[in-house]
């Protein structure tokens, strides 16, 4: 047994309004040089949809990710190593420009330049791969609430499987919002698929980083992760990833994403992991897999695990710091949230709560009493959309998975209206949910009020290591590639030779 | 040497330690002062579909012209005399060999370049150190090619083995026999030296892409983890070898 420290995210979906603040101030902090511009380590979908890149969760045809071989052996779906090998000179699954979509600029010059006329100049799209003028066609937010989703609604993974056809007459349609950050995963596939061992995950919190000086460009790690979420730079020809901000993190404050997140839904804390489980934990059946994953992080109020994970380096105020972790009340203890797309067997470290929303709003629209839990219990039952739908995206197709977790949100809100309005709230809904009156409060404060120090709880790297730290950040430098000029200015180097 | 012109002292000898030795200088401090550059430069992300036939095709090929060459100049007439090959049985190998090498080259290549001319997205990518590079690899190519139709297949043939490749083993030995290379044909002579030029210019290039072939892959473990070291590593760009440490 080896226990690791691991920092992990969760989402509560029902809160994110879809402003896309997460995605344009990752933006501005990591992704705003020359070859970056098609890159969002962070980016929010709407679902239903294809998502960016386009279809990225069609295995079948990315090849992302682990699968189970025949003999139930842990696999990455796109072949082993030497299979990578023999295909190291041009990559079969890699996803090219315009699946993500091609970047583009505006002719600003065209705007002071123009000769004086009636009316006011207008400037045009200009590809930033060819400088010549483009047709737009696709971006990264294209199907933003739905926009465009009746030629391509048929295209997103998560349909294919469900029997009903999710018709999108005004009653019956639903959307939500999924924003995406990389998983940080504990079974990596993108490292797992990296030739040059470029791709490592940190021991003492579980990051996963691209070594900027390591990478050779040969781009299994954009193929093998089954989010998509290694890019390619296609200016310097290295592989670029989400940081997790590490930066941040090392000195106690949440990931950009989360410190400038709107709707206050995102969630940081530490979890215990063995790291000698993890494979066995990825190679369960596929129904097993969530619950599996979940056993994977430890109790870190169990001594045994407390003197395991002292025992393996992690230090004290990060086992307490796992003890008043959100993110492991929310996904271990209350059990409400969820990893995406578990059958990827990359055991993702970005969970999600699901959204009570879309199922609300189709039993509203076709006659149920919303404010009643018992009628809202009972038709959930008879759901079929979007409950399945929510099952292939966050649970591997367990519906009742998706069941408990909207079953408990829904619990609470009742309770705490109840509560409101008549001083005392029904315990009897509460206990069927399977919450006891300390989760409750628990749940309710985590996603009702959910202040700034309880939703991120994450303890500052250790200061003896500041200057190993030092170190470290140099060798995966992103902007990095600082360059002195004759005149001894700083410069930053963008194009590498 | 006696009886060798000063040029031919300079081209024959001369070139080719200064090539070899910036060859060798150039890797050193490229991996110590450019690792972030080192990388393969793929364009597949502009353009998949052509590079996926091209490039599989042109790799093949060079690895087989390597072995060829290697087999043709590091290997003396003889040794493989003393094995018992025959110069029809050698000539054979290296005439089926040389085809196929060609072929794939040639065709890979040609394929390589036409994508990098005819689409926008890679032709705006491409480096000035392609720019160079592309048309350098050409000329050397077509050059081996046309020595090989030229004087073997149409004319009246040449043995390269006891001239040009006794020259070049001579260079390794420190003792170069320049008159192996100036009594060549004018079209190898000319081969040679490009090469001496793309030897030099290949640590600068992304040619370097070729050291990495990841062979560690296959025995390392799949998730690589790492621990913080408190080994110093050079930031890129702040440690160039020439920077006056206290100046700014
Ligand atoms: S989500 Fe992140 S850690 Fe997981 S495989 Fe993809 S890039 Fe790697
Ligand atoms: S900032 Fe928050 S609320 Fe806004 S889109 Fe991002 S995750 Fe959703």
């Amino acid at each position: 047994m080896r226990v690791r420290a691991q920092l992990m995210m969760v989402m509560a979906l029902d809160k994110c309004i879809g402003c896309h603040t997460c995605s344009v101030t990752c933006k501005q902090a990591w992704t705003n040089r020359n070859g970056t511009d098609y890159i969002w380590f962070n980016n929010v979908e709407t679902k239903p949809g294809i998502g960016y890149p386009q279809q990225y969760e069609d295995q079948e045809r990315w090849h992302g990710g682990w699968a189970l071989d025949r003999r139930g052996r842990l696999r990455l779906r796109a072949g082993g190593r030497i299979n990578k090998l023999l295909h190291i000179f041009a990559n079969p699954d890699l996803p090219v420009i315009d699946d993500y979509y091609e970047p583009w600029t505006y002719d600003y010059s065209h705007l002071i330049s123009a000769p004086l006329s009636d009316a006011p100049p207008v400037i045009s799209a200009r590809s930033k791969l060819t400088g010549e003028p483009t047709r737009l066609k696709w971006g990264v937010n294209w199907e933003d609430d739905l926009g465009g989703a009746h030629e391509r609604l048929g295209q997103d993974p998560n349909i294919a499987g469900l029997e009903e056809q999710i018709r999108l007459d005004y009653e019956n349609v639903f959307m939500f919002y999924l924003p995406r950050i990389c998983e940080h995963c504990l079974n990596p596939s993108c490292v797992a698929s990296c030739p040059s061992g470029a791709l490592y995950k940190r021991e003492e919190d579980g990051i996963v980083l691209a070594d900027q000086n390591k990478c050779r460009g040969w781009r299994f790690c954009v193929s093998g992760c089954p989010y998509k979420k290694v890019y390619f730079n296609h200016v310097t020809g290295k592989a670029e990833k989400c940081t997790f901000c590490y930066a941040r993190v090392e000195d106690g404050m949440p990931t950009i994403c989360a410190e400038t997140c709107v709707g206050r839904i995102r969630y940081i804390g530490v979890v215990l992991y063995d790291l000698d489980s993890v494979t066995a934990a990825a190679s369960v059946p596929q129904d097993r897999l969530v619950e599996t994953h979940r056993e994977l992080l430890l109790d870190p109020h169990d001594p045994r695990v407390m003197s395991e994970a002292e025992r393996g380096g992690v230090p004290f105020d990060w086992i307490e710091a796992a003890q008043r972790s959100p993110v492991y009340a929310l996904a271990c203890d209350l059990r409400v949230a969820l990893p995406l797309h578990p059958e990827y067997r990359t055991m993702p470290m970005v969970w999600y709560v699901p959204p009570l929303a879309p199922v609300v709003h189709g039993l509203g629209s076709i006659g149920y009493d919303t404010e009643d839990p018992d009628a809202v219990f009972a038709a959930i039952e008879h759901m079929r959309i979007p409950i399945d739908y929510l099952a292939n995206l966050l649970a591997a197709g367990d519906r009742g998975q998706i069941e408990e977790a909207l079953r408990k949100q829904l619990a609470m809100r009742s309770f705490k209206r109840q509560e409101q309005l008549f001083g005392r709230g029904d315990t009897r809904t509460i206990a069927e949910a399977g919450l006891n009156p300390e989760q409750l409060e628990h749940l309710f404060r985590l996603l009702g009020l959910a202040n700034y120090s309880e939703r991120y709880v994450i303890p500052t790297s250790h200061r003896e290591d500041a200057g190993a730290l030092q170190t470290e950040h140099s060798g995966t430098d992103f902007p990095g590639n600082h360059y002195r000029d004759k005149k001894g200015r700083l410069r930053l180097r963008v194009r590498p030779e | 040497m006696s009886g060798a012109a000063w040029w031919q002292i300079f081209v024959f000898v001369a070139i080719p330690y200064v090539a070899l030795s910036v060859f060798v200088v150039g890797h050193i401090w490229r991996y110590r002062f450019d690792r972030f550059g080192w990388t393969s430069h793929s364009s597949q992300i502009y353009e998949s579909r052509w590079l996926r036939v091209g490039a599989p095709m042109f790799h093949l090929g060079v690895f087989l012209a390597i072995m060829g060459h290697a087999l043709g100049i590091l290997v003396p007439e003889s040794l493989t005399e003393w094995l018992g090959i025959s110069e029809s049985e050698y000539s054979l190998v290296a005439v089926t060999g040389g085809t196929i090498a060609v072929v794939l080259v040639v065709v890979g290549l040609g394929i390589l370049s036409l994508r990098r001319l005819a689409d926008p997205r890679v032709r705006n990518a491409t480096s000035d150190s392609d720019k160079f590079l592309f048309p350098l690899m050409w000329l050397v190519i077509l050059l081996g090619m046309a020595e090989t139709v030229g004087y073997n297949l149409l004319g009246p043939g040449y043995n390269y083995r006891p001239t040009i490749a006794e020259w070049y083993r001579g260079i390794f030995t420190f003792s170069p026999d320049v008159s192996g290379v100036t009594t060549a044909p004018i079209l190898y002579q000319v081969h040679v030296s490009l090469a001496w030029l793309f030897i030099a210019a290949f640590p600068f290039t992304r040619l370097v892409h070729a050291w990495s072939a990841p062979v560690w892959y296959l025995t390392r473990p799949y998730v690589i983890y790492r621990r913080r070291r408190s080994t110093p590593v050079p930031v890129p760009g702040e440690t160039r070898g020439w920077v006056t440490i206290g100046r700014r």
